[in-house]
């Protein structure tokens, strides 16, 4: 990707940020309500997107070949072990991708 | 007027500590990740203020790494950030009337602000605007200081950084699962998940992403009503 490139990646990001932010303040108000449809979509979509999130994280995973993605698949695990125990965040990132790091260099 | 906002900043400081440790380790990581991908500070920097959205930051990363693709950039974005609309119509309320501060208040809307200025309200003798745009502001200089410093510190220290990237998958699957175990339901994570697979499995791992926020689009509004029914049971 060149330099421009790059640029206009981050700034569409945050365009895209900055419209999902003021959106509802040029929209609504306390006298127009939020359509039914929209007011289900924020119910509905995080976790599919969430899922969808976690996917795409393990997008290249070599299943079928190397090491089968097993690094990935115990980190994973690890992760939500220790979430499950503690349910910290911070505590469960930290933990999780240090096992990585870990399980790479043992695999 | 200088005795108002000093009250406020007083009021807010104490109640942005915890964000404080979460940002400056997450900043830090995503500064240092950033930096194992070959980018210098100056990108962090320069994220962490215009964007000013952990995930999006971390996927910004990846997008920045592969092809250059507008359209997939754009709803990619717009999806991962779609909740902020959401904290938005429920902040409507409290945000008025807070004058000028108001668009940088929205700008600065991000997980940990909202949970915050939604959650608590200032002490009755400190002015509401002030109080919110401190707990923004300050908010957003953890984050922008732990992922400048990250990128500095990554570049200075000799560190093996093989398998930080891993910081992103593990904080999604720790987003995912915090989400699941609130929800009482899991009729749409599973959705999710069975459409990123199939699409990942049927286009490709540089390809999959629109189709998967196509169909998961289509397919909760195709089940809405059963989806809404499961719901209310």
């Amino acid at each position: 990707m060149s330099i421009p490139e790059r640029i206009l990646t981050i700034g569409i990001c945050a365009l895209a940020t900055m419209l999902t932010r003021f959106a509802p303040f040029l929209l609504f108000s306390e006298k127009r309500k939020t359509p039914a449809y929209v007011e289900y979509l924020g119910e509905a979509l995080p976790g599919a997107i969430f899922a969808m999130l976690v996917v795409y994280c393990l997008r290249s995973l070599p299943l079928l070949s190397g090491n089968h993605g097993l690094p990935e698949l115990l980190a994973v695990g690890c992760t939500v072990a220790i979430h499950l125990w503690k349910r910290s965040t911070l505590l469960s990132i930290g933990f999780g991708t240090a096992a990585y790091m870990i399980l790479i260099r043992l695999l | 007027m200088k005795e108002i906002r000093k009250k406020a900043l007083l009021a807010a400081l104490p109640r942005t500590v915890p964000v404080l440790t979460g940002f400056l380790f997450l900043g830090l990581a995503y500064g240092v990740y950033m930096q194992s991908m070959g980018f210098s500070f100056l990108y962090p920097l320069c994220m962490s203020i215009a964007i000013f959205g952990g995930s999006l930051e971390f996927v910004t990363v990846s997008l920045l790494m592969s092809r250059f693709a507008p359209l997939q950039t754009l709803l990619m974005a717009l999806m991962i950030q779609a909740r902020h609309f959401f904290y938005g119509l429920a902040m409507l309320d409290k945000y008025k009337g807070t004058g000028k501060k108001k668009a940088y208040l929205i700008y600065g809307l991000c997980d940990e602000t909202f949970s915050l200025n939604c959650s608590a309200e200032p002490p009755e003798d400190v002015d509401r605007g002030w109080y919110y745009f401190f707990v923004t502001l300050l908010d957003q200089s953890y984050w922008v200081t732990g992922a400048t410093l990250g990128g500095i510190l990554g570049s200075l220290l000799p560190l093996n950084t093989e398998g930080l990237d891993f910081v992103l998958t593990a904080m999604f699957v720790v987003i995912f699962l915090e989400h699941w175990l609130k929800a009482e339901k899991h009729i749409t994570h599973l959705l999710g998940a069975g459409v990123s697979v199939l699409c990942l499995l049927l286009f490709g791992a540089d390809s999959f992403l629109i189709p998967t926020m196509l169909g998961i689009h289509l397919l909760l509004t195709a089940f809405r009503g059963r989806i809404e029914r499961r719901r209310a049971e």
